[in-house]
């Protein structure tokens, strides 16, 4: 057996990608991944910013602040990162979404 | 009823109920078996990923180390919860469009070599077994103390268990029982953390209490009225500790660990094939949030009652005379994991951060003790052992999971006996499940001494080797299958040479002074990762380019719908 051949017995595809031809034009599909790409670059600064910034980074600082009878850096540190995180994960789904729909690929309308 | 009545009956329920989800829902084939046909409804997924992730670890250890770490604690509360950012945002959605069963699955075709997908295999098994050793003994932990059995028989009983439904069920099995197990662990932690937070401070949201003013009227120097932060600060600072709300690692260590256990999180192949088993490519990014959001109720919580349990502590134990002490500190006296030596010779139990400390306490009571150090009813201390054994089966019926079809699906189906049928292969998956148990069950019954320090192992691993050959895989066409194993060999060697040679070889040399970059053991995975990127590129840049179709794979993935060239054969 050659190391270059597939062997796909029982795959496991989403059901809607079965017919075997592109959906979007080579130009199409280089716009959509970028507008992908800007959309997880922006989403993965704040992710970097709210924890490894405001929980790590600049935590020391942030703590002479107070937030709810919390020092904000250590709120940051225990809290806030993790609901971010959560807040991050949806704005993704959706904004993808979003993209999808305009260039036609959206996986829920099929 | 008593207390241990209540135990047996809320333990036994919960195991009736995962057997009998087990039976009802019965894998008929490889592909029920590997991703539960596919068909699973994203939220479901969502609360199953939970259960999966939260394991003994989380649930008994976690609020417990924090509670002693203070802020520093926060490396497992963000490291923990941050990978799936990474999940849901890059691999997640491209995996499921991907297909097929298994991450060695995608690292051997990606990389169209079958050397590539052997090194995933062993990537995935170490992982996944020193992940599963500690399961086990968490099982153990709370038999041997709730049920009063054996820690041997405790540990026999969660296998037969965890042999049932995953052998008979595969991940079909465990998909299911782990929502069930969801319930039962979400619900056994949060009763007590809102009781224990109404008590200490009328808050009933944890999340909030934890920075609510004390309701015991304590004061502070002067006059006003401080919060739970703030009174542990004083009272750790009286007795000598450092502050609890101020770190005592360095920020490089901080960063590090918190790096290692985030990427190595998006690197678990346990967690990643759960994305495998939703039907859309949109499904897996939806399910990614929901199991987070399943995950942060957990995980906000638990630094709560990790600020209320050493206030507690402190409150009840400290200058109490021995004969008086409360209830739980002489059942817990038993097990070995809390005791106390009158140094002094005054009757009274001290506790401090100098020499005069008479009481030694072992992280992992924390949560288990909590609601009896706070004196809450019988049926909340037994709900909490249930929910104990909850988090552990869970976890550890999923990691048998992802090593029964690495050997099943990669090792013996694409590598050895390509010929086999779908039903002989589903056989094999069975026999390889069944095996896995019983290794498990001997990790737990003969706990190798260094189960709690080969944690660090599986997160610096998975973040060493296989987050990297995952992402470059989706994000770049140009990583070859020589700059990946390379890489993957690089990441894997690297980090298990520090890890061993700091924590076993040479322990007496780990301190930061010896430390590569004031970086430890656990936080290592994080330079590992960025040498396997490093090298990856590095040879990529300097071999051929993949071939033509594996390109075209790539692009495939990248699109939720359609289909390209990659499975036009």
């Amino acid at each position: 057996m050659p190391e270059e051949t597939y062997h796909h017995q029982g795959e496991n595809l989403p059901p809607e990608t079965h017919n075997d031809q592109r959906v979007l034009s080579e130009q199409d599909a280089k716009r959509y991944w970028k507008a992908n790409l800007s959309l997880l670059t922006k989403l993965l600064t704040v992710w970097f910013a709210v924890s490894f910034g405001c929980g790590i980074l600049f935590v020391d600082w942030l703590d002479q602040f107070s937030f709810f009878g919390f020092k904000l850096g250590f709120w940051f540190a225990q809290q806030g990162a993790i609901y971010m995180f959560v807040a991050l994960i949806f704005i993704y789904t959706w904004r993808m979404q979003v993209i999808d729909r305009e260039f036609g690929i959206d996986d829920e309308q099929r | 009823m008593t207390t241990q009545m209540l135990t047996y009956l809320s333990v036994g329920a919960s195991f009736a109920l995962y057997i009998a989800i087990a039976i009802w829902s019965r894998a008929g084939s490889t592909k029920d078996f590997y991703v539960a046909g596919g068909g699973v409804h994203p939220l479901v997924n969502g609360m199953a990923t939970a259960a999966d992730w939260m394991s003994a670890a989380s649930f008994i250890s976690m609020a417990g180390i924090i509670a002693f770490m203070g802020r520093d604690g926060a490396v497992y509360l963000m490291g923990w919860t941050g990978g799936y950012v990474l999940l849901a945002l890059l691999l997640a959605p491209y995996l499921r469009k991907f297909g097929r069963f298994t991450v060695p699955d995608f690292i051997g075709e990606r990389y169209y070599s079958r050397a590539a997908r052997i090194v995933a295999v062993v990537c995935l098994i170490f992982v996944s077994f020193t992940y599963v050793a500690g399961q086990m003994r968490g099982v153990g932990i709370v038999f041997s103390r709730f049920l009063e059995v054996d820690v041997n028989t405790g540990v026999i009983i969660g296998m037969a268990i965890v042999f049932m439904y995953a052998v008979l069920g595969g991940m079909k099995g465990i998909t299911y029982t782990q929502v069930a197990q969801y319930c039962v662990l979400l619900f056994a932690y949060m009763v007590p953390a809102v009781f224990i937070s109404i008590m200490i401070t009328d808050n009933p949201v944890p999340q909030l209490g934890f920075g609510s003013m004390v309701a015991d009227g304590s004061l502070s120097d002067d006059g006003s009225s401080i919060s739970v932060l703030q009174k542990l600060d004083y009272v750790l600072l009286d007795l000598g500790f450092g502050a609890y709300t101020e770190g005592a690692k360095s920020t490089m260590d901080v960063f590090a660990i918190t790096a290692a256990l985030m990427f190595g999180t998006a690197g678990l192949p346990h967690v990643l094939v759960r994305f495998f088993t939703v039907p859309k490519v949109s499904d897996a990014r939806l399910s990614a949030g929901y199991a987070l959001v399943f995950i942060a109720i957990v995980y906000t919580t638990a630094p709560a009652v990790a600020s209320f349990a050493r206030l507690n502590l402190v409150d009840t134990v400290h200058n109490t005379p021995y004969e008086q002490a409360p209830e739980w500190f002489s059942t817990w006296q038993e097990t070995g994991l809390v005791d106390w030596e009158d140094k002094n010779d005054d009757g009274l139990m001290q506790y401090s951060a100098t020499d005069a400390n008479e009481i030694t306490i072992d992280r992992d009571i924390i949560v288990l003790a909590n609601p009896e150090i706070a004196g809450l009813p019988g049926w909340v201390v037994a709900l909490v052992a249930a929910g104990g054994v909850a988090a552990a089966l869970s976890t550890a019926a999923g990691l048998l999971l992802v090593i029964s079809s690495a050997v099943s699906h990669d090792l013996l189906k694409q590598t050895l006996m390509p010929a086999i049928s779908d039903k002989q292969e589903l056989l094999f998956a069975r026999i390889a499940a069944a095996v896995a148990v019983c290794v498990a069950g001997l990790f737990g019954i003969y706990p190798p001494a260094f189960v709690a320090q080969v944690v660090a192992f599986a997160f610096g691993l998975a973040a060493s080797s296989l987050f990297p050959a995952l992402l470059m895989g989706i994000f770049s066409k140009r990583i070859n299958k020589e700059g990946a194993i390379t890489g993957m060999l690089i990441g894997l060697i690297f980090t298990f040479t520090y890890i061993v040679y700091f924590k076993f070889v040479a322990p007496e040399f780990n301190s930061a002074e010896y430390w590569l970059l004031g970086i430890s053991p656990e936080g290592i995975g994080f330079i590992g990762m960025l040498l396997n990127f490093a090298s990856a590129y590095g040879i990529s840049r300097v071999t051929a380019p993949p071939p033509v179709e594996v390109q075209n794979m790539v692009e495939d993935i990248r699109i939720p719908v359609g289909a390209g060239i990659a499975h036009q054969h």
